[in-house]
C-alpha cells in the first residue's frame, strides 16, 4: 500500500540508516479493528475532505497500535489516499504522536514558566533519577514508565503540573514524588 | 477541578461565565437547561420563521455589546463577523465557524475550566454565532493534551443532538447546524488562527500569509471565523441579557463584559478568577491571597508568556483590560497573569521562556526558526557562567531583527517580547551573571543598517 518513494533515504553520506520516509518499523503488518474502522468511517462524514480526517485517524492509530510506526504511517496514508511521506511529515510536526513505543505510563512534566517558578525542573530530574537514571524520553526496562518534559499543560494553577497518559495530577513535588510513582504501579 | 466554590470573584460581583461552577453535573444538558440554558437558542429557533430573529440582529447585538476577542488580540467580535462576505459574494461556498480551544499560551488555563465545567455554555454561544454567520458546520479545535476536555465536549455535543438543539431542520426552524470536536496533537502554534486552519485541514500547523484573511478565505478556501472559547461563551450571555447589561460590567466603553483571569506563579491561591473587564491587578492579587509567603513582587507577566514583563511599580495601578495593559506597553493577551516574587532569578526565568519559543517555532521563517534557538543558547550560556559582555546588546540586536513584520505570523514578535523586556528591565541581573564569567570580549557586529529596508520590502510582499 505504501505509495511513497521506494528508495530508502539512507544513502546520504554520514547519515545513520533510516527506513523508508524515516519512520521506525514495528516489524509487522497493522490494521484497524472493526470498531476502529467504523469510527474511521464516521469520521469521514464530518469533514468536506478526506485529508482533514488525518489527525483524528492518527489518534485512532495511536490508540490501536500504541505508537506510530512506519507500517502505521503506510496504513493511514492508504486509508486516506495520501502519500506516506506527507503523513510522516504531519506526524513529525506534532509532539503527541509517539514515534517509538512508550511505557505504560507516559509521565509528562511541564517545565514552562509557571511550573518553572514552582521548581518543575527539579522534580523532573528527581523523578528520572528515582526511576534508575532515565534519560529524557527513555523507558524503564520493565516497560512501565517513560518520562518526558512538555510545554504548558494549561494547568498552571497546579504547578508543577504533571500529566500521565491523558490524566492530570495534583501538584507533584519532591516530597510526594514517591507516593505519586507508587500510585501508578 | 481545583477551583474553589467561593471566593473566585470580587465581593459584590455576580459571576457570569463561572456562574455554574461547582454545581453537581454542571457539564450535563439537563442541569444546563434547568438553569435557563439554551433559552436564547430556543428564542432564535422559534423566531427565525416569523422574521423576529435575523442574523443581522444577532450581529448587531454583539457589536453593541463592545465584546472584544478573548483569544489574545482583543479584536472587536461583531466587527470581525461583518468581514465575512455576503451570501451573493461567496460563490456558493459555505461559511465555517472555528472555536479556538487550543489554549497553549503558558500561564493560561481558563478555556479548560469553561469546557470541563460548563461545555453547553460554549455550545450555545457557538449556535448563536453560527446563526449570525450563516454557518452550517462549526468545529471546536481542542489541543491534544486536553483528553478529558475533548471527551466532555463530545458528550455535550451528543446531548445537544439528542435534545434536538443540533442537526438538520432543528426543531422545525429550517436551520441546520452540526458541531464537530477536532483534537490537535501538540503544537502551540496551532492556536494561531491560520495555523489552526491548516491543522484542521490535516496538515502541519504552518501559519499562512495574510491576506487573504480567514474571513474571506479560511478553512477549505471558505470564509471562516475563528473565535476563542471565552469569546463565544460571552455571546450567549449577550443574547440572554442584552448588550447594555454587558457594557455595565467593564471599566469603560472599549473594555466591556465579564473576564476570566488566570493567575499563577508565586501567589497563595493560583486559579481562574472572574471579574469585570478592567479589574485592578492589585484586587486580583488580593483574591489570589497575595504573593506567597508575604514576599514582595519583582515582576509580573500580565498576558501569557508572549506579553512583555512588567516591574512591581508598573503593576501598582494597572487595570487588567486590553487598553489598560497596552498603556503600560504590554498586553492583556489571554489574561494569564504570572507573578514572580522578589527571589526570582530573572535570568533563569527569561531563559525558560526563550526555551518555550525555541521549541514551538513552526520553522517556516528563517528569523524565527534560527533566531529563537539563538536567543535561548545565548541565555543558557549566560546562566552557565559563560556569558560575554557584549551578549546582552547582541541579543537585543538579534531580537529586533526577528520581529517587526519580518515573519509570516506574529509568533516571532511574541518570542522576543520576554527577552527584550526582561533584559531591558532587569539588566543588572544579567550583568551580574556575566561579571562572574571569564569569557572573552568580542566585537559586536555593526547594527544592520539595511534592516529597515528589508522590513519594508517584506511588509510589501506580505501585505500587497
Ligand atoms: C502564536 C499564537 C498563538 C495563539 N494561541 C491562541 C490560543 O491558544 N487560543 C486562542 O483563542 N487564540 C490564540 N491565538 C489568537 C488567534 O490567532 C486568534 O486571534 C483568536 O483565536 C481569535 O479569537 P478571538 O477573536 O475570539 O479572540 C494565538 C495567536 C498567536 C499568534
Ligand atoms: S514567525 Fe515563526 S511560528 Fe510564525 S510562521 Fe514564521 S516560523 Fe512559523
Ligand atoms: S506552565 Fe506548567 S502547566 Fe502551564
Amino acid at each position: 500500500m505504501s505509495g511513497g518513494a521506494n528508495v530508502p533515504v539512507d544513502s546520504l553520506p554520514g547519515q545513520p540508516p533510516v527506513g523508508e520516509h524515516g519512520a521506525l518499523s514495528c516489524g509487522k503488518d497493522v490494521k484497524f479493528s472493526e470498531e476502529a474502522l467504523a469510527e474511521f468511517e464516521k469520521l469521514l462524514t464530518r469533514y468536506p475532505t478526506k485529508q482533514a480526517a488525518l489527525l483524528p485517524s492518527l489518534w485512532i492509530a495511536q490508540r490501536e497500535f500504541g505508537w506510530i510506526s512506519r507500517e502505521a504511517v503506510d496504513y493511514v496514508a492508504g486509508l486516506l489516499s495520501l502519500s506516506p511521506a506527507f503523513v510522516w511529515g504531519v506526524v513529525t510536526f506534532y509532539t503527541m504522536y509517539n514515534r517509538a513505543p512508550v511505557g505504560k505510563h507516559l509521565i509528562q512534566f511541564c517545565t514552562s514558566i509557571s511550573c518553572h517558578l514552582n521548581g518543575a525542573e527539579e522534580v523532573y530530574h528527581e523523578c528520572r533519577k528515582k526511576l534508575g537514571g532515565l534519560k529524557p524520553g527513555e523507558t524503564t526496562p520493565d516497560g512501565k514508565f517513560t518520562v518526558i518534559e512538555v510545554e504548558c499543560l494549561a494547568q498552571c494553577d497546579k504547578a508543577p503540573a504533571v500529566m500521565v497518559n491523558g490524566d492530570d495530577h495534583a501538584v507533584i513535588t519532591k516530597d510526594n514524588l514517591d507516593k505519586f510513582l507508587e500510585s501508578l504501579k | 477541578m481545583s477551583q474553589k466554590k467561593s471566593g473566585f470573584h470580587p465581593a459584590g460581583y455576580e459571576p457570569v461565565l463561572l456562574a455554574r461552577l461547582g454545581k453537581p453535573n454542571s457539564r450535563h444538558i439537563d442541569g444546563y437547561v434547568a438553569d435557563g440554558g439554551y433559552s436564547s437558542w430556543k428564542k432564535i429557533l422559534s423566531g427565525v420563521k416569523t422574521g423576529e430573529w435575523t442574523p443581522v440582529k444577532v450581529t448587531d447585538l454583539v457589536k453593541a455589546s463592545g465584546l472584544r476577542g478573548r483569544g489574545g488580540a482583543g479584536f472587536p467580535t461583531g466587527l470581525k463577523w461583518t468581514f465575512v462576505p455576503p451570501k451573493e459574494k461567496r460563490g456558493g461556498k459555505p461559511v465555517y465557524l472555528l472555536c479556538n480551544c487550543d489554549e497553549s499560551e503558558p500561564g493560561t488555563f481558563k478555556d479548560r475550566l469553561l469546557i470541563e465545567t460548563d461545555p453547553h455554555q460554549l455550545l450555545e454561544g457557538m449556535m448563536l454565532a453560527s446563526f449570525a454567520l450563516d454557518v452550517k458546520h462549526a468545529y471546536i479545535y481542542i489541543r491534544g493534551e486536553m483528553v478529558h476536555g475533548a471527551e466532555y465536549l463530545n458528550e455535550a455535543v451528543s446531548e445537544a443532538y439528542a435534545k434536538g438543539f443540533l442537526g438538520t431542520d432543528i426543531q422545525g426552524s429550517g436551520l441546520t447546524l452540526d458541531i464537530t470536536v477536532h483534537r490537535g496533537a501538540g503544537a502551540y502554534i496551532c492556536g494561531e488562527e491560520t495555523a489552526l486552519i491548516e491543522s484542521l485541514e490535516g496538515k502541519r500547523g504552518h501559519p499562512r500569509i495574510k491576506p487573504p484573511f480567514p474571513a474571506v478565505s479560511g478553512v477549505w478556501s471558505s470564509p471562516t471565523v475563528v473565535n476563542n472559547v471565552e469569546t463565544l461563551a460571552c455571546v450567549k450571555h449577550i443574547l440572554d441579557r442584552g448588550p447594555d447589561w454587558f457594557k455595565t460590567l467593564g471599566r469603560n466603553e472599549k473594555n466591556t463584559g465579564p473576564k476570566l483571569y488566570c493567575i499563577s506563579g508565586h501567589v497563595e491561591r493560583p486559579g481562574v478568577y472572574e471579574g469585570p473587564m478592567g479589574l485592578p491587578f492589585l484586587e486580583l492579587l488580593a483574591l489570589a491571597g497575595g504573593v506567597r509567603g508575604g514576599k514582595k513582587i519583582k515582576a509580573v507577566i500580565p498576558g501569557g508568556a508572549s506579553a512583555p514583563m512588567l516591574t512591581a511599580e508598573e503593576v501598582q495601578s494597572l487595570p487588567l483590560d486590553f487598553d489598560g495593559v497596552a498603556a503600560a506597553k504590554s498586553m492583556l493577551g489571554s489574561a494569564a497573569i504570572m507573578v514572580m516574587d522578589e527571589n526570582t532569578d530573572m535570568v533563569k526565568a527569561v531563559t525558560n521562556i526563550s526555551k518555550f519559543f525555541a521549541h514551538e517555532s513552526c520553522g517556516q521563517c528563517t528569523p524565527c526558526r534560527e533566531g529563537t534557538p539563538w536567543l535561548n543558547k545565548m541565555l543558557k550560556r549566560i546562566v552557565a557562567g559563560q556569558g560575554k559582555r557584549q551578549d546582552l546588546d547582541l541579543m537585543l540586536q538579534i531580537a529586533n531583527q526577528m520581529g517587526n513584520g519580518m515573519t509570516i505570523c506574529v509568533f516571532a514578535d511574541a518570542a522576543i517580547a520576554p527577552v527584550l523586556s526582561g533584559v531591558t528591565k532587569f539588566r543588572s541581573e544579567f550583568e551580574a551573571y556575566i561579571a562572574k564569567s571569564a569569557a572573552l570580549d568580542y566585537q559586536l557586529p555593526a547594527p544592520a543598517a539595511v534592516t529597515d529596508k528589508v522590513a519594508a520590502r517584506v511588509a510589501e510582499g506580505i501585505h500587497s
